[in-house]
């Protein structure tokens, strides 16, 4: 993946397959350390399927859906110096309390860290997608030498001012979300 | 300043339109947006599609949407076009450039860009 938006637009993908109604996309950049946390409350995975995960080459019919995905994100962290961790409770083992959290670590001073390219065209086509589900995104950017920078969007809020007649994927809406996060990213004092 | 009561507006603006639109869309145009399609370059094929077919006013016929891996990896990006009563199109080696090109002669003018599709791939 040329960059770590696409790796973050394929795992996101994983969440809505799961029946996520909420996925968090977080981004948070301090110093020359990027966290990415995806968590969702879908369907969780079971421990056995969860060891598999990352590893490429353990494809069995009921984990095939998996893919190449996580070990691509993992590559991405390991190559930089970073790590990737993945915990995940599967609904069978807790019908209340179920879901999957994918944490990555990065460091953008390695020769090796692929660069965050356009979060937000990511972020639009989740939403084009997938109007249905419900994303939180946030990304803040501290310590970079430059102004910080802190972005936020609640699908929830959004689906509640449009009210149930409109979908989110409707091309004014995805516009107005694009313009309502570039906003964001360039004033960040104004919050 | 962007604010939510614009989205109240959008809300307003799009009662009529949504009532219209219901039961049509005859064209489906569907991306594969799995890893392979992905990190392909699909991104940009399905952001080009959703923006022409709205801008060329076409939302009321064609409906853009992504699926999973289609099965064809070297080919990616791939898009399929369905239309009621016609042979599916599958374009492949897509980019945003050869998005535009099919929102206009294929979704607006009714031509299939034969040069685009896996067929004149695999010969």
């Amino acid at each position: 993946m040329k960059e770590l938006s696409l790796n973050i637009l394929d795992i996101t993908e994983n969440s809505v397959k799961a029946g996520a109604s909420l996925t968090s996309i977080i981004i948070e950049e301090k110093g020359t350390k990027l966290t990415l946390t995806i968590e969702d409350d879908g369907k969780g995975m079971s421990e056995e399927i969860l060891r598999g995960v990352t590893d490429p080459f353990y494809t069995t019919r009921t984990t095939r859906k998996v893919g190449l995905g996580l070990p691509l994100l993992k590559l991405a962290a390991e190559q930089s110096g970073g790590e990737m961790k993945i915990t995940s409770r599967s609904i069978e083992d807790d019908p209340e309390n179920h879901g999957t959290k994918v944490t990555a670590v990065f460091y953008k001073d390695s020769i090796d860290f692929t660069p965050l390219g356009d979060v937000v065209s990511t972020i639009l086509t989740l939403i084009q997608g997938h109007p249905d589900t419900d994303f939180l995104f946030r990304h803040t950017i501290e310590d970079s030498g430059e102004k910080d920078v802190s972005v936020e969007m609640d699908t929830r809020e959004l689906r509640e001012a449009l009210g149930e007649d409109v979908p989110l994927n409707e091309y004014e809406v995805i516009k107005w979300i694009e313009g309502y996060l570039y906003e964001q990213y360039s004033d960040p004092e104004d919050e | 300043m962007k604010s939510l009561a614009e989205l109240q507006k959008i809300k307003e603006k799009m009662k009529d339109k949504v009532v219209l639109r219901e039961g049509t869309g005859d064209i489906r145009v569907v991306v594969g947006m799995a890893t392979c399609g992905i990190a392909a370059g699909a991104r940009p094929v399905l952001n080009e599609f959703v923006k022409d077919v709205s801008e060329e006013g076409l939302s009321d016929k064609v409906t853009v949407s992504q699926t999973g891996c289609i099965g064809i990896c070297q080919y990616e990006p791939v898009v399929e076009v369905f239309e009621a009563g016609k042979d599916k199109v599958t374009y492949v080696k897509m980019n945003s450039d050869k998005a535009k090109e099919v929102v206009e002669r294929h979704l607006k003018g009714g031509k299939v860009i034969e040069e685009y599709t896996i067929g004149a791939y695999q010969v």
